[in-house]
C-alpha cells in the first residue's frame, strides 16, 4: 500500500490546524471575519494594531479562542494517549475509555463537582484516571502475565464499576438544573472552556505529551511483545508503567476540562496508521495533530449545528467515531 | 566497526586473548516461576563461534533456560558470562548489542514492513530520536541480504509465510550485530526446505565468529548441523558435548523413552537418527 510521507502529512496537518483554529473562531452566531481574528490575537499579544470593539473582541478572545484552543489540545492529548495505549497493550482497540481511564476520571470529577469543590476538579479527575488505570492493570496482572486481551477485559470491568458508581452519585445527589450540567459534562463538552482550561490542557501537552511523542522507537519495539522488547535492550516494565502513567496524566488533564469525550483516542491513531504506516516515531506526533484538527471541527459542529442550542461534543465524536470504528472492524476481519 | 560498537568496546570479530575468546558460560543458573523450580542449577558452556543445539523433551525447560541465558527474563540465581561480559548484570543497551534473541513463533498485529522489523534491531545502537545513520542502514541491508529477504523489504511482515517470517526475525537479530545469538525453536512449523535454510544461515554465521545456541526439537537436524549439543531434561543438563559423543542411542532412550537407531547419512556422512517406540 502506498503510504504518504510522514513529513509531508505532518506539514499538511500543521497548516490545517492553523487554518482550522482561525476558521473555527469565525464560525458562530456572531459573524467574525478572518482579519478580525488575527487583529484580536495581535492586539492581545502586544502588537500596535487597532483593537476590535469590546463586544467583538470579547467574543473572539474571551469565548471562542480559548474554547477552540482547548478543543485542539484535548483532541491532541486524547489521540496521543490512545496511540500510546494501543502500542503498549498491543491491542488495536485500546483507548483511554477501554482501559477505564475516562470513567475513573469522570467519577473523580463528578464526585467533587457534586461536593461543591469544583476547584479540585482537575486534581480529582486526574486521581480518578490514575486509580482506574492502576486497578485495571492490577486486575489484569492478577490473571497472570499482563496480556493485551486481559488488559482490555479488566478495563471493561473497571469502567463498568466506575460508571455505576458515577451513576449512583448522580442519581443520589443531583437535582433539577444541575442534572443537565453534569450530564453534559459526562458526555463531554467544551462549552465551559476559558483560558484556565487552555492553560491546563496546553501544559499537559507541553510537559508530558511532547516527551511522550519522542518515545516512538521504544513503542515500535513492543510490536512483537515484551520478550522481544527486552531482547532489544528496552526496560519493559519501566517503559510500560512510565508511559501508561504519562497517558493517565494527559487523559486526566483533558477529561478534567472537557468531560469524557470518546472515540478520539480510538479512531484517530488508526486513521494515521492507514495514511503513513505503523512506525510510532511518525504515528505519535501525527495522531496528536490530527486529533487536534478533528476535535476543533467536532466542537464547532457541536456548538453550531443546532444553533442556538448546543450539544455535547462527545455526541458528535461518537456519531462520527462509531461508524468509522465499525468500518475498521470489518477491515480487520478481512485482513486476518 | 560501527561507532556504537566502539563506544561499548565490543569487538565484532573474534579478538585475540584467551579471556575474550571464551564463549558463553552459565554457572548454576536456576529459574523458578511462582515457587516452581523450572531450571535447576544448570551449568553449560557454548564455545565461541560454534553452532550448538539445546535439545530435550517438551517441558524440559529449553525456552526458560534460553530466556535466562539471553537475559530477557532474568534467572533467580546463577551467573552467565560471555567472554569478559557479565551478561546478567551488564546494562541493557550494551547487552542488546552483545547478544540477540529470537523467540518462538513471533507474531504481531502491527503492519510493520519487513524493513521496519529489521530496523528494530538497530534500537540498541541508536538514541531514541536520531535518524538512521548510513552505517545503520548498511547493517540493515547486510542483514536482509544474509537471509535473502532483500526483495521482500516492503512486504508487510504478517503477510509472509512461516519460513519467511523466521528469516526476517533472524535478520532483525543480525541487525543488532550480536556476538551471541540464541534462538528458541527457529525451525518450528517450517517445511523441511525452510528448516534446512534457517540452519544453513545459522551455520554460516559461525564462520563470522558469531556464537549460536538454538533450541531444537528435531534431533536429526541438530545432529546434521550442530557442533555441540546440550541435552536438557526436567530442568537439568543431563549431557553436553560434541554431537556425536552425546546423541547416542542409549541417551535418547533414557531422555525421550524411545528407541533410536543412528546411522550415517549416505550423502553428508553426518549422523541420522530414526525412531521406533521403546
Amino acid at each position: 500500500m502506498a503510504k504518504v510521507s510522514p513529513l509531508a502529512f505532518g506539514a499538511a496537518l500543521a497548516i490545517a490546524l492553523l487554518v482550522s483554529v482561525t476558521v473555527a473562531v469565525t464560525i458562530g452566531p456572531a459573524n467574525i471575519r478572518f482579519d478580525e481574528v488575527w487583529r484580536s490575537i495581535a492586539s492581545h499579544v502586544g502588537f500596535g494594531v487597532s483593537p476590535l470593539t469590546e463586544l467583538r473582541d470579547g467574543i473572539v478572545w474571551q469565548l471562542r479562542m480559548p474554547r477552540v484552543l482547548t478543543a485542539a489540545a484535548v483532541g491532541a492529548g486524547l489521540a496521543l494517549s490512545g496511540a500510546v495505549m494501543q502500542a503498549i497493550t498491543r491491542n488495536p482497540l485500546a483507548d483511554p475509555y477501554l482501559l477505564g481511564l475516562s470513567s475513573g476520571a469522570a467519577l473523580g470529577a463528578v464526585s467533587v463537582l457534586l461536593l461543591g469543590a469544583a476547584v479540585l476538579l482537575p486534581f480529582a479527575a486526574f486521581l480518578g484516571a490514575l486509580l482506574a488505570l492502576a486497578l485495571t492493570l492490577l486486575l489484569a496482572g492478577s490473571l497472570g502475565a499482563i496480556t493485551p486481551s486481559r488488559t482490555v477485559l479488566a478495563g471493561i470491568a473497571v469502567s463498568a464499576l466506575a460508571s455505576a458508581i458515577t451513576s449512583f452519585v448522580i442519581f443520589w445527589s443531583v437535582t433539577g438544573d444541575s442534572y443537565r450540567e453534569v450530564l453534559s459534562w459526562l458526555l463531554g463538552s467544551l462549552s465551559g472552556a476559558r483560558w484556565p482550561a487552555v492553560a491546563i490542557t496546553m501544559t499537559a501537552i507541553i510537559v508530558i505529551g511532547i516527551p511522550v511523542m519522542l518515545t516512538g522507537r521504544l513503542l515500535d519495539s513492543f510490536a512483537f511483545g515484551d520478550v522481544q522488547a527486552a531482547s532489544l535492550g528496552v526496560n519493559v516494565s519501566a517503559t510500560r508503567w512510565g508511559l501508561l502513567a504519562a497517558s493517565a496524566l494527559v487523559t486526566g488533564a483533558m477529561v478534567s476540562v472537557s468531560g469524557a469525550i470518546g472515540f478520539v483516542g480510538l479512531i484517530l491513531p488508526h486513521a494515521v496508521r492507514l495514511i503513513v504506516g505503523p512506525s510510532h516515531r511518525a504515528l505519535l506526533p501525527l495522531s496528536a495533530l490530527l486529533g487536534a484538527v478533528f476535535l476543533v471541527w467536532a466542537d464547532t459542529l457541536a456548538r453550531t449545528v443546532f444553533d442556538p442550542r448546543e450539544i455535547p461534543v462527545g455526541i458528535v465524536t461518537a456519531m462520527i467515531g462509531a461508524p468509522l470504528f465499525a468500518v475498521l472492524l470489518t477491515r480487520r476481519k478481512s485482513s486476518t | 566497526m560501527t561507532k556504537a560498537n566502539e563506544a561499548a568496546n565490543i569487538p565484532r570479530e573474534q579478538p585475540p586473548g584467551a579471556l575474550a575468546a571464551s564463549g558463553l558460560e552459565a554457572r548454576r543458573v536456576s529459574v523458578s516461576v511462582s515457587g516452581k523450580l523450572l531450571i535447576d542449577s544448570v551449568d553449560c558452556t557454548v564455545e565461541r563461534g560454534t553452532l550448538s543445539a539445546l535439545v530435550g523433551p517438551n517441558g524440559a525447560g529449553k525456552s526458560t533456560l534460553l530466556r535466562a541465558l539471553a537475559a530477557v527474563e532474568l534467572p533467580s540465581a546463577g551467573s552467565v558470562h560471555f567472554g569478559e561480559h557479565d551478561v546478567l548484570t551488564m546494562p541493557r543497551k550494551p547487552r542488546a548489542r552483545l547478544t540477540a534473541f529470537v523467540e518462538q513463533d513471533a507474531t504481531t498485529d502491527s503492519q510493520l514492513t519487513v524493513e521496519m522489523v529489521v530496523k528494530l534491531g538497530r534500537l540498541p545502537h541508536q538514541s531514541l530520536w536520531e535518524a538512521d545513520s548510513k552505517d545503520s542502514l548498511s547493517v540493515v541491508e547486510d542483514s536482509l541480504a544474509t537471509v535473502s529477504m532483500t526483495a521482500f523489504r516492503d512486504r508487510e511482515f504478517h503477510s509472509l509465510s512461516g519460513g519467511e517470517k523466521q528469516r526476517v526475525m533472524l535478520a532483525r537479530a543480525l541487525a543488532q550485530e550480536p556476538q551471541l545469538l540464541t534462538l528458541d525453536e527457529p525451525t518450528n512449523h517450517l517445511d523441511i526446505a525452510a528448516q534446512l535454510d534457517v540452519l544453513a544461515i545459522l551455520s554460516g554465521l559461525t564462520e563470522h565468529g558469531v556464537t549460536v545456541l538454538a533450541a531444537l526439537h528435531d534431533l536429526s537436524l541438530a545432529a546434521s548441523y550442530c557442533d555441540h549439543v546440550i541435552v536438557l531434561s526436567g530442568g537439568r543438563v543431563v549431557a553436553a558435548g560434541p554431537t556425536k559423543d552425546v546423541l547416542t542411542e542409549a541417551l535418547i532412550a533414557d531422555v525421550y523413552g524411545v528407541r533410536a537407531s543412528i546411522v550415517a547419512n549416505p550423502v553428508t556422512g553426518r549422523p541420522m537418527i530414526g525412531f521406533s517406540p521403546a
